[in-house]
């Protein structure tokens, strides 16, 4: 009797010990990555990094030109991407009826299908669409494969959000002889904004360090260009490329870059999380 | 007097009601505009693959799945390397990210002091924030060195010697790896998992919690016997969530994997995925067959994807139905 007590209790010991030890590995991962980041990164980062073009191999240069490329290619990508997936997600929280339930049940499948999908999928499919078409690599198909990521990223929360908003409300309004559409705008997204807002938020975090798609699309550009129908630089494939050089500049750029990019997503997501206190990952 | 105005009212009245219809139905038309182009989505993405990869498709056949070769001066190609090279890392990724993501759950669920759940929980969610690129840099320059230095020796002198599993830890300490991708595919999908995991730990109902602590139950037993029992479909769901996010994942297996086209006997031995081969070669192709080969692994990659995520999927709904029931 004794002994099985004992071995039941060593057992959760055991158990216990093992869930607390899965907790700290990944609390000592997070904070290595962050500690790495910060430490490589403080070192690489200077004036120069938001002032300069990126180097030749071997010279002293800066992150100019991809910082601009990014900003550029992730503006534009929210822009296409946040009314087509607020209109969808709209489509799901507010007209689930009849037919439209029973297509919004599929649309929502599709969705969080496409929600994991595979990026460098979306950068294939953009090279076909674009790239092939226009027979030169742009950071218009950059933006375009950015924006299919940010889709299906905002239909998810705008949908979550707007089935937060009391049924009440919209019924109060309804009561008044308001057209159904005034009560979506003017109750159910004023109601829902700021849970909206902070999946723009995660949108942008999340497409603000993709790579695989930018790839084949936007391809790299060693010189400065405002012109979005030419190849442009961005911050994720420049780290990849210098990350992967031997030349020491060009690594050093690599963590700056590094740095910069996950200090602007952490921010978005901290303040995605302090602006609503709903639970998400990505 | 008094008729004229009540009409003036009225016209006004129905005039604000038909407009108020007709924006209805543009807004309504829109919506469901914008929901169709989600799904014509997935399907153009499958559509524009199939006419990529066709060159290849038609060429080589069935032959693509079953041919080792990937020699672009001969123009063979074949889809074995990097097909098995995804499902070992994606294995690989289970092995290591299941159980912590278990761990770091029940931890959240069950042990944490109410104060520290939210900070501890916003942490581990931070994870998944991390894009993959920086896990890419991280794991090449800090991990793979430190692997390198410690764990791998380890594993090399006393696994390797064991028969039958010793050949896959044999081999010179490289650093870079099919190990090493898994490793950093098994934290990157623990924040997903984990994440789902205590969606589905929530809901238990207590009752049948304290019944079995009740009972005498260690914490353990519940967790056992109780808990994992009782959402056994959930925990299902967010393994295989987990798993699509392990195939498709890029850059950071691009990183540290070390893309070499073989299959290797040994997990040492670097490799290649389908995913981080089209990073390496996609550029570089210039030969059309070439080309249409790396899409067709795009293809099968896609396709290999939506079959885990919509059974990911599927078990998920069937179980978010229970809970409203």
């Amino acid at each position: 009797m004794t002994s099985l007590y004992r071995r039941r209790r060593i057992a959760n010991f055991v158990t216990m010990s093992f869930c607390y030890g899965a907790t700290a590995i990944s609390l000592v991962v997070l904070a290595a990555i962050l500690w790495t980041l910060f430490s490589r990164g403080i070192e690489a980062i200077g004036f120069d990094v938001f002032t300069q073009m990126t180097p030749p191999p071997g010279s002293h240069g800066g992150l100019l030109n991809p910082i601009y490329g990014s900003l550029m290619m992730t503006g534009i990508a929210t822009l296409i991407g946040t009314p087509v997936g607020i209109m969808a997600g709209t489509l799901l929280a507010e007209y689930s009826y009849g037919f439209l339930h029973r297509l919004g049940e599929v649309i929502r499948f599709v969705n969080d299908i496409l929600l994991s999908a595979p990026s460098i999928v979306i950068g294939l499919f953009v090279y076909e669409l674009v790239v092939i078409r226009q027979e030169h690599f742009s950071a218009w198909a950059g933006a375009l494969a950015l924006a299919i990521i940010v889709i299906p990223v905002v239909v998810r929360t705008t949908e979550d959000m707007l089935r937060l908003v009391p049924v009440g409300l919209r019924e109060a309004a309804f009561a008044l002889g308001t057209p159904k559409w005034k009560v979506i705008v003017m109750v159910s997204y004023r109601a829902a904004l700021q849970g909206m807002i902070t999946g723009v938020m995660l949108a942008i975090a999340r497409i603000s360090g993709e790579t695989a798609p930018l790839l084949f699309t936007a391809l790299n550009n060693q010189f400065w260009t405002t012109d979005m129908n030419t190849p442009m630089a961005n911050l994720p494939v420049v780290i990849f490329q210098f990350a992967m050089s031997p030349y020491e500049d060009w690594v050093k750029l690599a963590w700056a870059g590094a740095l910069i990019i996950t200090v602007t997503i952490l921010l978005l997501n901290i303040l995605a999380r302090v602006v609503t206190s709903v639970r998400r990952v990505g | 007097m008094s008729t004229l105005l009540l009409e003036g009212g009225e016209r006004a009245a129905n005039r604000w009601i038909r407009q108020g219809r007709a924006i209805d139905r543009i807004f309504a038309t829109a919506a469901i505009f914008f929901g169709l182009l989600v799904l014509a989505l997935l399907g153009a993405i499958i559509v524009s693959l199939i006419i990529g990869a066709w060159p290849a498709l038609s060429k080589f056949g069935l032959r693509f799945l079953v041919t080792t070769d990937w020699n672009p001066v001969t123009q063979n190609f074949g889809a074995v390397v990097p097909i098995y090279g995804t499902l070992v890392t994606s294995v690989l990724a289970m092995l290591i990210g299941v159980p912590l993501s278990f761990g770091v759950a029940i931890f959240l669920t069950e042990l944490c002091p109410l104060k520290l759940k939210r900070p501890i929980g916003t942490a581990v969610e931070l994870l998944a924030a991390i894009p993959s690129i920086i896990y890419g840099i991280w794991g090449l320059f800090v991990f793979a060195p430190l692997f390198q230095a410690t764990l791998q020796p380890l594993l090399i002198k006393l696994l390797g010697p064991i028969p039958l599993i010793g050949a896959l830890f044999s081999g010179p300490p490289l650093g870079i790896g099919v190990l090493t991708a898994g490793f950093i595919l098994g934290i990157m999908v623990l924040p997903y998992i984990s994440s789902i995991m205590r969606d589905v730990f929530d809901t238990v109902p207590p009752m049948l919690k304290e019944s079995a602590y009740g009972l005498g139950c260690t914490r353990r037993e519940v967790m056992w016997q109780v808990v994992i029992p009782y959402t056994r479909a959930g925990i299902m769901g967010g393994v295989l969530l987990g798993l699509g996010r392990a195939l498709g994942e890029t850059m950071a297996v691009t990183f540290v994997i070390g893309n070499a086209h073989q299959v290797a006997a040994s997990l040492m031995a670097p490799g290649n995925t389908i995913s981080s081969a089209l990073a390496n070669e996609f550029t570089e192709a210039v030969e059309d067959i070439y080309l249409a080969s790396l899409i067709e692994l795009g293809l099968i990659l896609f396709v290999i994807t939506f079959i885990v995520l919509a059974i990911a999927k599927l078990l998920l709904i069937r179980l978010e139905k229970q809970k409203g029931a």
